[in-house]
């Protein structure tokens, strides 16, 4: 039987008794378990009472418990205090210390366009742009039917102008990422199902300037927008709204519904603050299908197109709109490996199959260690795993064991698993590279050439069978959004671990003493595609690296050396004549600790912080290997400016 | 009034103003809770809302003098509801 604690009951804890629970182990300075105790409470009673108490409790271990720092603005046209307690205790179940500054009513225009205003003070990592329709288009809300056509079209241009306006000041200032509230439209227009009739209309109007919206965010980077006209869709406009909070608090939302609202920032900060999932690793009986293989057969398990089977397709389309994404997809469940193959690749009401899962652990083991085995087979952190499983039990057990994994809590009833998935933040990306869309392929590819390369006597034979081919070229606008991911989310090959958003690599691409260049690999067996990134700046006679990275998957087969020694001959060629960097421990950068020592550069000086090393490039010895290919393209340019 | 709506009330009341439960009596008010301000009282309006699945009138949210007729209210509109 594969879900032999189904009906074993996890031990409860009731809230009340969780508070205590808190405080008695904050007070014993037991910190990691006050904290896992406490996203515990949350987990169970989302409520605005517990988020005063979450985040009071969070004052006292924001210091003593490893939490993402990340610094929210909030700028409105609303009262959006009450949310503030809800999203800092949902940041924190993220892993996520949150610091948030409130502008004041409707000074969100000064506080853009003034370079000393509270907002750039602040220093935010990102801001929410959250201004009601009725502010931003005031005619076009209260007055629309006085309006004449022509006057109606141009107050919807002048919108979309002064937005335009702002956020290209908000650009010159900050290079935070900028979250904007599109416009809600009336859900009752002034006049009725008349103004359905034409684009023209209110509604029309409002949809228009949506789409500029849209469309202007695009041309800037790092600016998203938030449709928020789809969220209060989603809950319904008649649950969302409370008159009589907007008329005497400000406060438009109704209590229920604040933390939906704290739930769809979320869904911005999680990726932005790089706490993401790469990999969700699911159950098989009663998760991606329904019933048990090993006791229901193939004809007895629930999947297909009807009820209730398709619940469980609802889900599989749910975890294949994730994999195209770039998530990777992997099974952990207890089960007779021949049972569960038969179905994963047999059974016709299937959606996913074999080959849509980079890694399979089909056995009778612990889950905890199978998940371990999954992180190391695809090389990503524990903290880089999602959990779905059905059972509470295997839930618990992994939350308890490993709790720097992502578990998701499913509802009881399989119709609402698909949203359970698709709601999660963890999943949500802000930019999509080609290298995120064919992953699983990617893996896959992986597979073989590792098997390939036990059957060479040597690494260089290895190599040379490989025949590696890397394309390196200065980033450019079609690259920059790569880089800037992968100096957020590379964590083992990287020897200072400096994160960079979009537009701050858009900035230093300008300054002609800073060089950035990208490398693409290709093999034999396919296309990694954009892997590593290096970046320098010139100071006098020496060319210091910045940032060295690459993603793991072609670690060791000697690109870190070609793109190295690339960087040396074109300092060199510059006129340098050292080229130095450092190496910043971090809990994950282990891999990269010898980098500089095993190629040949001095040991200068050792910190608290770390150790810097230099290469004297007259002296120098380092060339890229000549089993690799090397294409270098010309500094032309295609360096990022076409946006803001 | 029950004791078991004073109870979750002092409890919720306990989690916005940030004092423990036992501290909280039915005659507690803007008085004698030092950081009852207005801001507050909306959170409380907001917390009491949702914990009971009721929903206050601007004359009701005036009435909430002190956390007796809190508890009063609670009971008043779940009853209407029944």
């Amino acid at each position: 039987m594969s879900d032999a604690n189904s009906n074993s009951t996890v031990r409860e804890r009731n809230p009340s008794n969780l508070r205590a629970e808190v405080d008695a182990l904050i007070a014993q300075g037991a910190f990691d378990l006050a904290s896992r105790r406490l996203a515990e409470l949350w987990r169970r009673d989302p409520a605005s009472g517990t988020a005063s108490f979450v985040t009071s409790r969070l004052e006292q271990l924001r210091d003593n418990v490893a939490l993402a720092k990340f610094k929210l603005a909030i700028l409105r046209s609303f009262t959006v205090e009450p949310i503030v307690p809800l999203l800092r205790a949902e940041a924190f179940a993220y892993g996520i210390d949150l610091e948030v500054h409130v502008g004041d009513f409707n000074t969100y225009v000064q506080d853009m366009l003034d370079g000393q205003s509270s907002l750039y003070r602040f220093a935010p990592n990102a801001v929410v742009l959250a201004v009601r329709t009725d502010q931003a288009a005031p005619e076009l809300w209260r007055d629309f039917a006085d309006l004449a056509p022509e006057v109606a079209r141009e107050a919807a241009e002048r919108v979309v102008r002064g937005y335009e306006q702002w956020i290209g000041a908000f650009r010159k200032q900050s290079q935070a990422a900028l979250i904007v509230h599109t416009l809600e439209h009336p859900s009752s227009p002034s006049l009725g199902v008349l103004d359905e009739q034409s684009e023209a209309g209110q509604s029309g109007l409002i949809r228009q300037i949506n789409r500029e919206l849209r469309r202007m965010a695009a041309g800037f980077h790092g600016v998203y927008g938030l449709d928020y006209d789809a969220l209060v869709a989603r809950h319904g406009s008649e649950h969302w709204h409370d008159e009589r909070k907007w008329l005497t608090a400000r406060l438009p939302i109704s209590a229920g519904y604040l933390l939906h609202m704290a739930r769809e920032w979320m869904r911005f900060v999680v990726p932005l603050s790089g706490r993401t999932a790469k990999v969700l690793v699911v159950d098989l009986d009663n998760t991606l299908w329904g019933g048990i293989i090993g006791e229901d057969g193939m004809a007895g398990i629930k999947v297909g197109a009807e009820y209730p089977g398709a619940a469980y397709q609802a889900l599989q389309r749910a975890l294949l709109d994730l994999s195209r994404k770039g998530i990777l997809l992997a099974v952990c469940s207890k089960n007779n490996l021949d049972d569960a193959m038969e179905a994963l690749d047999k059974h016709p009401g299937m959606l996913v199959r074999a080959k849509h899962f980079a890694a399979l652990r089909i056995n009778w083991r612990d889950k905890v260690q199978n998940l371990r085995e999954i992180a190391e087979e695809l090389n990503v952190g524990i903290d880089a795993l999602a959990f779905l499983d059905d059972n509470p039990f295997e839930r618990e057990q992994v939350r308890a064991a490993l709790p720097e994994v992502t578990v998701i809590d499913l509802p009881k009833n399989p119709l609402e698993y698909a949203s359970a998935v698709r709601n999660c933040a963890a999943f949500e990306r802000l930019t999509l590279s080609a290298e995120d869309q064919q992953r699983t392929e990617m893996y896959a590819v992986e597979k073989q050439r590792a098997g390939a390369e036990q059957k060479f006597q040597s690494k260089e034979d290895f190599f040379r069978f490989l025949e590696q081919e890397a394309e390196l070229e200065p980033v450019s606008e079609l690259t920059l959004a790569r880089v800037a991911q992968l100096t957020q989310k590379t964590n083992q090959f990287n020897l200072t671990t400096r994160r960079y958003t979009e537009p701050q690599i858009a900035e230093m691409a300008k300054q002609p003493e800073w060089h950035i260049f990208s490398i693409k690999v290709r093999d034999r067996f396919g296309d990694h595609g954009l892997v590593g990134v290096a970046i320098t700046y010139d100071v006098g006679e020496q060319c210091e690296v910045d940032t060295f990275l690459l993603s793991c998957r072609v670690i060791g087969r000697t690109v870190e050396t070609a793109l190295l020694a690339h960087l040396a001959e074109s300092a060199a060629q510059r006129g340098c004549k050292r080229l130095t960097g450092w190496f910043l421990p971090t809990k994950k950068n282990t891999p990269a600790r010898d980098f500089y020592e095993q190629h040949d550069f001095e040991l200068q000086v050792t910190t608290c912080e770390g150790s810097l090393w230099t290469l004297d490039l007259d002296s120098s010895t380092l060339r890229c290997p000549d089993w690799i290919k090397l294409k270098v393209a010309e500094l032309i340019e295609s360096k990022p400016g076409g946006k803001n | 009034l029950t004791a078991g709506t004073l109870e979750q009330v002092r409890n919720v009341a306990s989690d916005i103003f940030g004092i423990p439960a036992d501290r909280i009596t039915a005659e507690s008010s803007p008085e004698t809770i030092e950081n009852w301000d207005s801001m507050q009282h909306l959170n409380l309006v907001l917390a009491i809302e949702e914990k009971f699945a009721v929903q206050l009138e601007p004359e009701d949210i005036e009435q909430m003098k002190n956390i007796g007729a809190v508890a009063a209210l609670v009971e008043k509109l779940q009853s209407a509801v029944r």
